[in-house]
């Protein structure tokens, strides 16, 4: 048991380097960390909880099968798998096959997002840029992010200028990054 | 982002995959030759991460965990050899691909026989070491990650699904390219099997198509001396089946 304890504080580095070396117990505890955020993205995307066990399933099969798709030098795994659930939900949701080869996406954020609390904080954190946000900024982004639609999409929507939902979405994104820059 | 205002909004566009036509094919070329613009979507993806950081609180099922534990127990490591970044892998799988790997079995068994033949000898022996580098050099070739593997084929041919297998059977090496493979169903896999002249088919490895549908299975476990009468791919769960699923949704020609 001294060992399954002492692999439970391993870094997500090392823990993703067993998971090279065919390691299922390194692999469990990168669920337990990390499939909160990815079953919840999706189930946000898909409402629906058969789908998004489906999309948590095959996102923790591919870093299964291939652990050299997320490059520990250039971000953290669970922002990374947090992006990867959102565009796998995103891609069923549109009916469309994945565009982008998981090893291409790369992802770099402030907060790593590996300890729970951090996790909690973040949560609040962004939930209150959100609420902050004006409704017409909020709605775009959230229009863009949970329901993969186009800014044109957006646009004829709401009736508003394709630059202006340009702007906002790309503002949206900003407010939260600004959120948490130290 | 300076000098790259031009490029800032539809940036936050692709990162969201909202971005198509010609406008994505014009930042997409921008940021093959801008570090600047690809550090901002790197940065663009992390503000989706916090994004994603709002639907916290709903968990999932115990059932979730219990079905991914299962799936990897049953997944034989090395089964799978996912192909990446193989943008000019587009169209069949190259007679050049195919060749190398016939190359590289080949090899593989003139140090067989080379390794029988030069005990004690030196001369033999750099011999086979000059041949075994050669065939890890094709090796090398058929699976580097960078690898660029065209296939000419008729003008105006249009892209469909295609699988080539080469199968030495008295050593029981197989060696199976695809290309414009589709994602399959959610939870699903692909499988290969092979047919015998008599019996079941045998599982052959199972694969997934990376984002340009290409796959390939290296040398899955096989019983040597299976004489095969076709090749067939099925559909299946995740972790893989003992009996095909039908339909096959390819089938090797003649059969």
């Amino acid at each position: 048991m001294a060992s399954v304890e002492g692999k439970g504080t391993l870094t997500d580095t090392a823990l993703v380097s067993a998971i090279r070396s065919g390691d299922e117990e390194a692999m469990a505890f990168l669920y337990d960390r990390y499939s909160g955020v990815a079953y919840s993205v999706a189930l946000r995307v898909l409402g629906d909880t058969g789908a998004a066990e489906d999309v948590l399933q095959e996102v923790f099969m591919q870093l299964w099968r291939n652990p050299g798709a997320f490059d520990a030098g250039r971000g953290n795994l669970g922002p990374w798998l947090a992006v990867i659930a959102r565009n796998r939900a995103i891609d069923l949701l549109r009916k469309r096959r994945p565009e982008t080869d998981i090893a291409d996406v790369v992802v770099s954020v402030e907060p790593d997002l590996a300890g729970e609390a951090e996790r909690a904080r973040a949560m609040e954190k962004v939930r209150d840029v959100l609420s902050r946000m004006p409704s017409a900024q909020r709605s775009a982004l959230e229009m863009a992010y949970f329901e993969g639609m186009s800014h044109t999409e957006i646009s004829a929507k709401t009736g508003e200028p394709l630059g202006t939902i340009k702007t906002r979405i790309r503002a949206g994104l900003l407010a939260l990054r600004k959120a948490f820059a130290t | 982002m300076s000098g790259h205002e031009q490029f800032a909004e539809d940036l936050a566009l692709y990162a969201l995959g909202a971005l198509q036509g010609d406008e994505r094919a014009v930042l997409e070329k921008h940021l093959e030759d801008c570090a600047s613009c690809r550090r901002e979507l790197e940065s663009l993806r992390g503000d989706m991460s916090l994004l994603a950081m709002s639907t916290a609180g709903p968990k999932p099922p115990a059932r979730a965990r219990k079905r991914l534990i299962d799936a990897i127990a049953r997944e034989p490591r090395g089964s799978v050899v996912p192909v990446r970044r193989r943008p000019w892998w587009a169209l069949v799988p190259s007679f050049a691909a195919a060749a190398m790997a016939l190359v590289a079995v080949f090899f593989w068994s003139q140090n067989a026989d080379l390794r029988q033949k030069a005990d004690g000898l030196q001369t033999e022996q750099t011999h086979l070491q000059a041949e075994l580098l050669r065939a890890r050099e094709v090796v090398a070739t058929l699976t580097a990650s960078d690898a660029m593997t065209v296939t000419l084929v008729a003008a105006k041919t249009p892209p469909q699904p295609q699988g080539k297998v080469m199968y030495v059977k008295d050593r029981a090496s197989l060696i199976f390219l695809a290309s414009n493979i589709p994602a399959p169903p959610p939870a699903k896999a692909y499988e290969l099997w092979l047919i015998p002249m008599k019996g079941a088919p045998m599982p052959a490895g199972m694969f997934m198509p990376d984002a340009h549908g290409s796959a390939m299975v290296i040398n899955p476990p096989l019983p040597a001396g299976t004489e095969a009468k076709a090749f067939a791919i099925t559909i299946e769960p995740e972790a893989g089946s003992a009996t095909p699923t039908m339909p096959m949704v390819m089938m090797s020609q003649g059969a």
